[in-house]
């Protein structure tokens, strides 16, 4: 290597070392000591044994890790979809009302994004209250009795879902991004040929912005199954620490957090870390296999 | 776009083939979106409104109340340090968005402009670490400040971000690459520094992308319960997310509730947010379009 070469090399590492530092101290070094601290029973205050697999064994036999895992799954198996048929439909009314139009609804249907998720949970527990909520003086209207949904252990995901689904902005804006990105040519080339409007959402609007639908299925569902603020918020906290209607709100990392900051069981909870990754992974992967059947890539 | 827009007006209905049906009217699709855009926006109206009346009203969801109780604003004020951990949300959200941006940028240009062994590898690392669940690493980095004597301060709320961020990593440095790499050499012949091409050069060409990046951090810290939670055992230390977790707790039981302090306490929480993005619409939105790309 030339001096002038070194010389850069040695440059680049001074402005790469901020991330560098960063990597090694709160990334590798925390990965590597959760993985350790997950075969042990860690709990700051007493003293630390190693203990082999098992909090693994434990967290297998533990109900409600199981209960949490369902819960978590069941959730993000409604949230995800919802979220993205209820987002492409309105983006593709978006782009069919002209830009400036377009532009201001975008901005209401992202507003909901931007709300703290502590300002949610408080919403849901009262526009969702099963005497006096909103939500079922609407539903009311119509002549259905709502549930209730903030205590019914059968109404708490879906009602979840709903509030879930009031913060889809992002997902629209990347959506309305992609269509818009549509060749319009292609629409004609199907209409000459006669293809049904559905037809045409089939056969143009999915492959061409499946890339979108992709990102979208990925990011939402990661996030999705690490919920925690607004479901917190809503159930959890110093009054009502422990359970509430029946578990039904007990989502994965809540369990988690409680694990290993109320209990200050913190190997086991690092094992509990450890197998949320693993699923999330697990999912991540399926997804990605599944997708390469269906994602259209302009560039390839 | 424009196709959709104007079809009536270029195809008479008599030219299209027979048994073609016709388009909606592009009116339909309007009030559809009014009556979604209402949907979305109701909770925000009846959240300001119910935070504004006396205790017994709060559930009788009028849109506008029937008397008006400004007080409860200043009952949260008497019953929890509002002030204070208003206060303390601006520091530590500032703080946390200003770290994680210049810290991002000044990594950013290290993948940008330096080629180097490696450097390809490297950056798919870094891109690759957004796909890590922050739950695998919250334990032992909860430990790492507790060593260092900081786990009960806001010291960990922000100073994590000190050290780049993968997202922020990527947006700036596509910014960083579209600047024509001339400038830059011939700013080298003249003899500046790397740094000098940094900060002098570089980061003035993309303001935009650090806007956004600061933005969208400084949203993201306002929000975040889970820190503050972890973290903060002091109330006199909360974040607004944090004390409204205790103002909810302490105020939403049954029994007792109070649930206008609850709605002020919400409304306060939010509405800082509200007004950031009505002033930087354009950057929250692009934050959002530049994640999408990135996929």
């Amino acid at each position: 290597m030339s001096a002038v070469r070194r010389r850069e090399t040695w440059a680049a590492l001074g402005f790469l070392s901020p991330w560098l530092i960063g990597f090694a101290v709160f990334m590798a070094g925390p990965m590597i000591a959760s993985l350790v601290l997950s075969f042990t029973d860690y709990d700051v205050l007493t003293s630390t044994d190693f203990v082999g697999g098992e909090n693994y064994r434990q967290l297998l036999a533990d109900p409600r890790v199981r209960t949490s895992i369902a819960n978590t799954l069941i959730y993000t198996a409604l949230h995800v979809p919802v979220t993205m048929i209820v987002a492409l439909a309105l983006a593709s009314l978006l782009a069919r009302v002209g830009r400036r139009s377009a532009g201001f609804f975008r901005t209401l249907f992202y507003l909901p994004t931007i709300t703290p998720k502590v300002a949610v949970g408080v919403l849901f527990l009262l526009l969702f209250n099963g005497q006096v909520g909103v939500l079922n003086s609407a539903l009311g209207v119509v002549g259905i009795d709502g549930p209730n949904w903030t205590v019914d252990s059968q109404w708490i995901k879906p009602g979840l879902v709903l509030i879930g689904a009031w913060s889809l902005g992002s997902t629209v804006i990347i959506y309305l991004a992609a269509l818009q990105n549509v060749p319009r040519d292609l629409y004609e080339a199907a209409e000459m040929d006669g293809a049904s409007a559905w037809a045409r959402f089939r056969a143009v609007t999915v492959p061409m912005i499946s890339g979108a639908l992709f990102f979208t299925l990925i990011i939402n569902t990661i996030a999705s199954l690490q919920t925690f603020d607004e479901v917190y918020t809503a159930f959890y906290g110093s009054a009502n620490q422990q359970t509430y209607g029946n578990d039904a709100a007990l989502f994965y990392v809540v369990y988690l957090f409680q694990q290993a900051f109320q209990f200050l069981h913190m190997g086991y909870a690092s094992a509990l870390a450890w197998l949320l990754f693993l699923i999330i992974v697990i999912i991540t992967v399926v997804q990605v296999r599944l997708s390469r059947r269906f994602v259209y890539y302009e560039s390839e | 776009m424009t196709a959709v827009e104007t079809p009536q007006a270029v195809a008479p209905a008599s030219e299209a083939p027979a048994g073609k049906r016709r388009r909606p009217h592009p009116w339909l699709f309007w009030i559809i979106l009014a009556l979604a855009a209402v949907v979305f926006v109701y909770p925000f109206v009846w959240l300001v409104s119910a935070s504004l009346k006396p205790r017994p009203d709060v559930f009788d969801n009028r849109l506008l109340p029937a008397e008006w109780a400004p007080e409860n604003y200043s009952a949260i004020w008497t019953a929890a340090p509002v002030l204070t951990w208003l206060l303390n949300s601006v520091v530590v959200a500032l703080a946390a968005a200003a770290a994680v941006t210049i810290s991002s940028a000044i990594v950013a240009f290290g993948f940008a402009y330096f080629r180097f062994p490696g450097r390809n590898a490297l950056f798919a690392l870094v891109v690759g670490t957004m796909m890590l669940p922050g739950a695998v690493t919250m334990i032992p980095t909860y430990l790492i400040w507790n060593e260092l004597g900081l786990a009960a301060t806001q010291v960990p709320l922000w100073a994590g971000n000190l050290f780049g961020s993968a997202f922020y990593i990527f947006l700036i440095r596509q910014f960083f690459l579209g600047v024509p790499r001339e400038l830059f050499e011939a700013a080298r012949v003249d003899g500046a520094g790397y740094w000098r091409l940094f900060w002098r050069i570089a980061i003035p060409l993309c303001r935009p992308a650090l806007i956004v990046a600061f933005i969208f951090e400084l949203r993201a810290s306002w929000s975040d319960l889970l820190k503050p939670l972890i973290y903060l055992r002091d109330p006199a230390l909360f974040t607004m997310p944090r004390g409204m977790k205790a103002i909810l707790d302490q105020f939403g039981q049954a029994g007792e509730a109070r649930w206008e302090i609850v709605l002020a306490g919400a409304v306060i929480t939010t509405v800082p947010m509200i007004i950031a993005f009505f002033l930087c619409q354009r950057y929250f939105v692009e934050g959002v379009a530049t994640q999408a790309r990135k996929g």
